[in-house]
């Protein structure tokens, strides 16, 4: 963890990942650049890291795959918790959602003649209805950044249109999510530009770990 | 009436003369010596001002050809952002809503104006002509209806930006598209609330929408200037 950078959101840095594949390594660094600049940091990291490394569709959507085992296993886990009626019900039909999305991208890295990744082993800092409402927030933010920044990247028009009607979908939890916080759904007119290179740095204590 | 079944007799309702325009170059340029059927005349000075641009693009030999499309895609865009924009303006000024409603409102509304913002400069960059900001005209009953039909307007605009997605050539107005989608995506899971429906009306995958049918569905929201 960088010693001279104060954490935007700290609850992202709590979340660990499990697991050796480059989807896991990449997701686990997004993670790391919205821990220190916040969710909007993660767009550039993603388009630069899918950038410099040639990533093909099938990386990407295995990225994607890995990201959405991550929110399935984090509402899973949840469900577990103590949670009142509205926020239990919007858990369960996040949790549906994240599951879809996860049987369709294990679906379309299969048909890009890939290998599906080996679902990661995850670990998430909840304890209660406030403490999952938090990280929440900030998984649903990252994800739509984590999208919006792998986007540019695909070279199939057909994979682009399932990533964007994926997209959608995670801006809505996190609007939704963001409600029942009281925060405001919406609360930039775009994700918020970062020089990639400061990403990086940021994210480069996180990856030694 | 709620804003699915309008957006389902929308998409069912025969194209009309308008919606011919997006697809082909000659009934576009039939339609604008026609111009002058109701709302559908203002709507027209934007797609000429797509229509011009892709021109002035296929001409210029060290312009490549895709250009035009992609302009034509972010005047599309600015064309709906202008509608969304004052569509806010109209219902802040309205009186109809107060507190924490209205405070919402207005942040929606300030998206919408920093959109149309992006995509003016966008459209520049690109080398276009901004689409012109539409007269517009919208029925502001009671706070409910109204908030029914921001619903509509967002969940519209999200389907817009998805339906157009796979069709942009430049990475560069992807990225700025997708940021602007996924930020009309939360506007309409927030009206949604608001209204009572689901956040996600379509399930775990959004569904798009195609030109033809966004430009029906705002038709009746632009006047004749």
């Amino acid at each position: 963890m960088p010693t001279n950078e104060k954490l935007l959101t700290p609850e992202l840095a709590g979340v660990e990942v499990h697991g050796v594949t480059r989807s896991s390594f990449l997701v686990r660094s997004a993670l790391a650049a919205g821990a220190v600049y916040g969710a909007g940091a993660v767009s550039p990291f993603v388009r630069s890291a899918f950038a410099a490394s040639g990533g093909t569709d099938a990386e990407i959507v295995n990225f994607a795959l890995t990201l959405e085992y991550l929110e399935a296993a984090f509402y899973t886990e949840a469900a577990k918790l103590k949670l009142s009626g509205k926020v239990r019900d919007l858990a369960k039909l996040l949790r549906d959602d994240e599951t879809q999305h996860v049987d369709a991208l294990t679906a379309t890295v299969k048909k890009l003649g890939g290998t599906p990744v080996a679902k990661p082993k995850f670990t998430f800092p909840i304890k209660d209805e406030k403490s999952f409402l938090k990280l929440a927030q900030v998984l649903e933010d990252t994800g739509v950044s984590a999208y919006n920044g792998a986007g540019p990247s695909i070279t199939s028009k057909d994979v682009l249109a399932a990533a964007g009607s994926i997209v959608q979908i995670e801006a809505r939890h996190a609007a939704a999510i963001r409600l029942m916080n009281g925060e405001p759904p919406a609360p930039v007119a775009f994700d918020a530009p970062l020089p990639a290179a400061k990403v990086k740095a940021a994210v480069k204590p996180f990856i030694m770990a | 009436m709620t804003d699915q079944d309008q957006h389902d007799s929308n998409q069912d309702r025969p194209a009309g003369a308008l919606a011919e325009l997006t697809r082909d170059e000659s009934s576009r340029r039939r339609f604008l010596g026609l111009a002058g059927a109701g709302g559908a005349a203002a709507l027209s000075t934007f797609i000429a001002a797509c229509g011009s641009d892709s021109k002035k693009q296929e001409t210029t030999a060290t312009a490549p050809a895709q250009r035009g499309g992609d302009i034509d895609i972010v005047n599309y865009a600015l064309t709906l952002e202008y509608v969304e924009a004052a569509f806010y303006t109209k219902v802040v000024a309205s009186g109809l809503f107060k507190g924490a409603q209205l405070d919402a409102i207005k942040r929606i509304g300030e998206n919408e104006k920093e959109h149309v913002a992006a995509l003016t400069a966008t459209a520049k960059k690109l080398g276009g002509t901004p689409a012109p900001k539409p007269k517009t005209k919208f029925p502001l009953g009671s706070p409910s209806a109204v908030l029914k039909l921001a619903a509509t307007v967002e969940n519209l605009g999200a389907a817009a930006y998805l339906g157009q997605a796979a069709a942009i050539q430049s990475k560069e107005v992807l990225a700025a598209a997708l940021s602007i989608h996924s930020v009309e995506g939360r506007h309409a899971a927030a009206l949604n609330t608001l209204v009572g429906k689901s956040i996600t009306p379509d399930g775990a995958f959004a569904k798009p929408a195609s030109m033809k049918q966004v430009l029906a569905a705002v038709q009746p929201f632009i006047v004749n200037s």
